[in-house]
């Protein structure tokens, strides 16, 4: 282990605010150190980390990472895969040659020939035969020229991401309520000062630690953390109350607990009548989802319920958040929406040191879905299907708004439909890995099996570029610049710290390289402050709007929060405080009804499966499977089933386990614990092929956010002989 | 098609909703008898107790009808069904012509034939509600005839106001058809302590009183007991009149078959007004699966949807009183060979748990008390999902997957996982302070622990605080 260098500091909360008065954002310590000021590569917590490359024997470099104490979200704070994040820029897994059908090939011939079957399948088949697919963990930048390259160089309306699987459902719900989807409306540091959090199906102990330093500053200061989650997961063991709910039934619970609030004299009828909407309404429908109702669904005692209710009720800065394990299902949408209508009850949106939140989970999940890599919207946050969006897109681009695609199909119904006579014929994929991450996995294998051409960008040979065509190598995070939007709405930058290999490219010069041989020359430049600079102007006025920063703002500021119209204006640490972004500055309530789960248990399939995450794993495990310390941590997949069910079933802890759903099998080994519910069992997606999670999951899709049913499935469990 | 629902009470209203949303263009009609829009009776309770307002009971908004396209009529009470021109009347002569009917006329408050009863208030509808309110407000102390749900619930909500209550009961036990006799008097005790007087095995056979209203209640044996307020909780009976005198098949309720329709097959019934194969419900959950049943034939939606019954699951709404009873409750031990039962009892802490299991299946329980395993209780009771083995665990959960922690420093095995976030064990840390390091700072420079979430500092700094002792005792 390389010994760490002597800048770590004190780690506790020292860097915490106090807490009160609420502390403005961005004003953390002052940075020191040395190595390049940059952001780990993983989740959305965009911790920051310093670089240091030093040249070793041999020719190798010798990275050294240490956390960095001036940004809020990790307060020097790093998890095991940010402090071994630099292994993968040296240990030899990486692709450092394009590969055409397996063979290494030079740029020039493998830009021509994908360029080349481009035109052709596009002369055959019409533009939307090519399909473009992109990921959450893609700078601002390149999510930004890829959509506009889908657009202008491709002209098709063929373009998602898979982003689609993470925070879909939220965004939806807060759009719906809010005007504007900016995930966690206020900064980080405000959860320290809050009395209670209500947090419901995120399991941040092992998917963003760091992020546990502002719940236990909250809890030291007598704050309650309530959690809502199925398992007595890491998160939900250090929490005052743990909601263990049926998997499917958090959108039941969240309409008891508002059920209970009203009931019990917790509305804030002062709030609702200033600053919403739509609340008769949902108090009318909330006659139906009485706590002993919600009981019997959701298995959560009304007496828990109440004491949720209590603990939010009378604490006087509460937030409720939401995790992917509420939001990943077929009526995730509503479900977001039954907990912010809670919130809205209590009156806690918008209202400064309460809120809620959306903790989002991919490295630039938030920037993400911003800029256009989103099937029906163009960067700024705006709508495809908005003639003013398209005029005001079509200008900064050089083209006609009548030239521009309209919405394509969103994530999952874009794989359904590769290679099938009306859908895509070609896929280009850039960041993503969707043989592991998407659900019914084998069923989206055999739907890429029929493509025509499959190009995948990536820095090293995942399930999916295995399964390429044309593989491209790209430059990783250390190796290029750009700018990354955390959780909390905050604009980073990511700068190049080391050198990339030979033979690497990043994603914008692919996009250019492209782009130039389909006939676009100019527009698709592959430095990325140019694009920056170009989508700071193309997001003007839009909701998203990030024409005021600059690459100097963020660095001198540690970042900047959007909405940011004008290099004079400060960001919008907290937008909803004078008002929400609807056109009447109210928040709209909705009512939302529960409905069960698309597939329910039955004799066959007997049991509930919910997937999830474990700390050393970061998403399909491309990159952290690749890592010595993490595959150690971490070596292989499980089954985690309670003792009474191993008990029935005969099980032994250790001994291998196949898990059987309506879609596909997945094997993993047993871990008996009393932390899950005996009618469920769960399973980390982070591997592949017969330890492949996704095998299982349903892809029963939401109306609104078309989120797959990722977080509960009908299975049963057999013992492999 | 024409749809004529018959009754917009819970049932009612859930019909015609649940038909709205799987067909927007059946042609709905909904009559009512009360005066009311449809409310959510099992909130009344909470009414009466004031943790929920009047208006927040109401399960549609007026509006709702004119927005999903649906005629309601309030207040007009149909008085006949003429099956010769498929059509209604109501009591103001109107005439609603019919494809489909669905009688959802709920039941009635029963109160007893015995002198006075008029000075009572029935505790059934909204208006019952308001009326028991108002002199609630006014009244010394109450007498509230009748210890079943409705009873109890009702007892307990005006004992929440501040008013003495007496409830008395004509069994041996309150709530006699979910209770057993053991749990029936740990309620009466748990009430007790809350401000009702527990009265069981009495009859009452005269409400007194004067011209300004009642002053109590006169027992069998000639014993009055005092109360300016006097509550009827006697039980209900289905409103089936209209269904017998149109010559439709009528035992306790409207006979129904599993597609919930009567002999005629033009008419349904569904809720408190039906009965299916032997069985009257009162309790809202079936109605609202009939409904859905209902809904689901009518629209054509799933033309193979049957009724098979319901599992019955009785929760009171009472503050302070966790009670919950399922199935069958009146097994004891040694009924035969077949049923297991296990019971805790704790009377001093009005404690009382029951499970009966046949088959390794939960048939039946009681939960009064506190108790964290209602939720897991009603679900495996619902599914009839197979129990552990451990059945203590089922009655205590927690008690079987509380593993003992070894969170001492000095009982933690070396291999145990101490920073969750950077992977490191105590074996680690021990093998750190050998090498030299003396603090939870020296030892994060080399392991990383605590450099996470921060919440393993304690525990670094118990181990090497602990190491560094036993240096000094070696030493």
């Amino acid at each position: 282990m390389k010994p760490l260098e002597s800048t770590i500091g004190p780690m506790p909360m020292t860097s915490l605010p106090a807490p009160e008065p609420v502390k403005a954002p961005g004003s953390g310590r002052a940075d020191s150190g040395a190595g390049t000021a940059t952001h780990c590569p993983y989740c959305a917590l965009q911790c920051g980390m310093r670089i240091s490359a030093t040249a070793a024997p041999g020719g190798r470099q010798e990275i050294s990472i240490t956390p960095r104490d001036d940004i809020p979200a990790n307060a020097g704070g790093l998890c095991q895969k940010g402090w071994t994040a630099g292994e993968l820029l040296t240990n030899g897994a990486r692709l450092t040659t394009p590969l055409v059908h397996g063979e290494p090939a030079t740029w020039d011939d493998a830009l021509d020939y994908i360029a080349e079957r481009i035109r052709r399948i596009q002369a055959e088949h019409g533009p939307d035969a090519v399909a473009v697919f992109g990921g959450g963990g893609l700078t601002n930048e390149k999510a930004y020229l890829l959509g506009k390259f889908a657009r202008v160089a491709l002209r098709t309306s063929q373009i998602d991401y898979n982003g689609r699987f993470c925070m879909s459902s939220a965004a939806a719900a807060s759009i719906r309520a809010f005007g504007m989807d900016r995930g966690m409306p206020f900064p980080i540091t405000d959860l320290a000062a809050a009395d209670a959090v209500l947090f419901a199906g995120g399991n941040v102990a092992e998917t963003m630690p760091p992020f546990v330093r502002h719940l236990n500053a909250m809890r030291e200061r007598g704050g309650r953390l309530i959690v809502a989650d199925p398992r007595l997961t890491a998160t939900a063991k250090s929490a005052d109350l743990h909601l263990q709910l049926t998997p499917g039934t958090d959108l039941a619970l969240a309409l008891g607990l508002l059920h209970i609030a009203i009931a019990d004299g917790y509305a804030d009828e002062d709030y609702i009548a200033a600053r919403t909407t739509g609340f008769e309404a949902v108090r009318t429908s909330l006659a139906a989802w009485w706590p002993e109702r919600v009981e019997r669904i959701t298995g959560v005692p009304v007496a828990q319920m109440r004491e949720a209710v209590r603990l939010l009720g009378t604490a006087r800065r509460a937030m409720v958040l939401t995790g992917r394990g509420a939001e990943q299902h077929a009526k995730g949408t509503d479900t977001v929406t039954a907990f912010i209508n809670l919130a809205l009850a209590l009156g806690l949106p918008g209202t400064e040191g309460s809120g809620y939140a959306c903790v989002t989970g991919q490295g630039n999940g938030q920037g993400g879905r911003e800029h256009g890599q989103k099937a029906d919207q163009l960067p700024g946050y705006r709508k495809i299907d908005d003639p003013a969006a398209r005029a005001h897109v079509a200008a900064v681009w050089g083209v006609d708004p009548e030239e521009l695609p309209g919405p394509g199909r969103s994530a999952y119904e874009l794989l359904d439909a590769l290679g099938t006579p009306a859908g895509p014929k070609a896929l280009l994929l850039f960041g993503s890995n969707p043989l592991v991450s998407a659900p019914r996995a084998g069923h989206v294998a055999e739907r890429i099996g029929d493509l025509e051409l499959l190009v995948v960008s990536d820095l090293v040979l995942s399930e999916t570029a295995a399964r390429a065509d044309v593989v491209l190598p790209s430059t990783q995070w250390a190796e290029e610049s750009g700018t990354m939007t955390n959780l909390e709405g905050r604009v980073l930058l990511r700068r190049r710290a080391v050198a990339p290999p030979s033979g690497v490219r990043s994603d914008l010069a692919v996009l250019s390289g492209l782009a130039g041989r389909l006939g676009h020359p100019d527009g698709f430049p592959d430095d990325p402050r140019a694009v920056f600079d170009e989508l700071r102007r193309a997001s003007a006025g839009g909701v998203a709007d990030y024409s005021g920063i600059t690459y100097e703002r963020i660095a001198a500021e540690t970042g900047v929060f959007w909405p940011c119209p004008a290099e004079d204006h400060p960001g919008t640490p907290r937008p909803f405080l004078d008002g929400f972004a609807t056109p009447d500055g109210r928040a709209r309530f909705v009512p939302v009804d529960h409905r069960p789960a698309a597939e329910d248990i039955d004799e066959d399939y007997p049991l509930y499966l919910t997937t999830g995450r474990v700390l050393a794993h970061y998403q399909s495990g491309a990159q952290t499977r690749r890592i010595g310390p993490l595959v150690q941590a971490a070596p292989e997949a499980y089954v985690e089933l309670h003792p009474d069910l191993a008990e029935r079933l005969g099980v032994t802890a250790g001994e291998r386990l196949r898990v059987v759903s309506r879609r596909g099998t997945a094997e993993g080994v047993a871990r008996v614990s009393g932390a899950i519910r005996a009618d469920t069992v769960f399973m980390p997606f982070h591997w592949a092929g017969r330890a492949s999670a996704n095998q299982l999951t349903n892809a029963a899709l939401d109306p609104t956010s078309r989120m797959p049913e990722f977080k509960v499935c009908a299975v049963r469990v057999e013992r492999v002989a | 098609m024409r749809l004529v629902v018959v009754g917009n009470g819970m049932a009612g209203s859930r019909l015609v909703s649940e038909v709205r949303a799987r067909d927007k263009d059946i042609d709905v009609t909904v009559l009512g008898a009360e005066t009311w829009q449809p409310y959510n009776r099992v909130l009344l309770s909470n009414v009466l107790a004031g943790t929920s307002g009047p208006d927040q009971v109401r399960m549609l908004d007026a509006s709702w009808y004119a927005d999903h396209d649906v005629t309601a009529v309030f207040g007009d009470e149909v008085v006949q069904i003429d099956r010769d021109t498929k059509s209604v009347i109501t009591a103001s002569g109107r005439r609603e012509p019919y494809d489909v009917l669905v009688l959802a006329t709920g039941s009635e408050a029963v109160v007893p034939p015995i002198p006075g009863a008029e000075r009572a208030v029935a505790f059934r509808t909204l208006d019952d509600c308001t009326a028991i309110l108002a002199a609630a407000g006014v009244a010394r102390s109450a007498v509230v005839v009748g210890g079943g749900l409705l009873g109890v619930e009702a007892a307990r909500g005006l004992a929440g106001r501040g008013l003495p209550v007496t409830l008395l009961h004509l069994a041996g036990h309150l709530m006699e058809r979910q209770l057993d006799p053991e749990a029936g008097l740990v309620l009466g005790e748990t009430l007790a302590e809350l401000g009702v007087r527990t009265r069981t095995g009495v009859t009452v056979t005269e409400v007194l009183g004067d011209e300004s209203g009642p002053t109590g209640v006169r027992l069998a044996d000639g014993e009055v007991v005092d109360g300016d307020l006097v509550i009827m909780a006697c039980g209900v009976r289905p409103l089936a009149g209209l269904a017998r005198d149109a010559g439709l098949e009528v035992e306790r309720g409207v006979v129904v078959d599993d597609e919930l329709r009567t002999d005629d097959p033009s008419i349904y019934a569904i809720g408190e007004c039906a009965q299916h194969a032997g069985t009257v419900y009162g309790l809202v959950a079936p109605a609202w699966e009939q409904a859905a049943i209902v809904a689901d034939l009518v629209t054509g939606t799933d033309k193979n949807a049957r009724y098979r019954g319901s599992r019955l699951v009785t929760r009171l709404k009472a503050k302070s009183v966790e009670l919950a009873a399922m199935g069958e409750t009146h097994v004891d031990e040694g009924a035969d060979k077949s049923t297991e039962v296990v019971r805790f009892s704790h009377r001093a802490r009005g404690t009382y748990r029951k499970l009966v299991i046949r088959d390794g299946r939960l048939v039946g329980a009681i939960l009064l008390g506190e108790t964290t395993a209602v939720g897991t209780l009603t679900q495996l009771y619902d599914r009839g999902g197979p129990l552990p083995g451990d059945r203590a665990g089922l009655l205590f959960p927690g008690l079987s997957s509380a593993a003992p922690v070894a969170d001492s420093p000095v009982r933690m095995p070396d291999s145990a996982r101490v920073c969750q976030c950077n992977n490191v064990t105590k074996g680690q840390i021990r093998a750190c302070w050998e090498s030299g390091a003396r603090d939870a700072d020296a030892v994060a420079a080399v392991t990383r622990a605590t450099t996470g979430c921060g919440t393993c500092r304690e525990a670094v700094e118990g181990i090497v605080g602990w190491l560094c002792e036993q240096e000094g005792v070696s030493a």
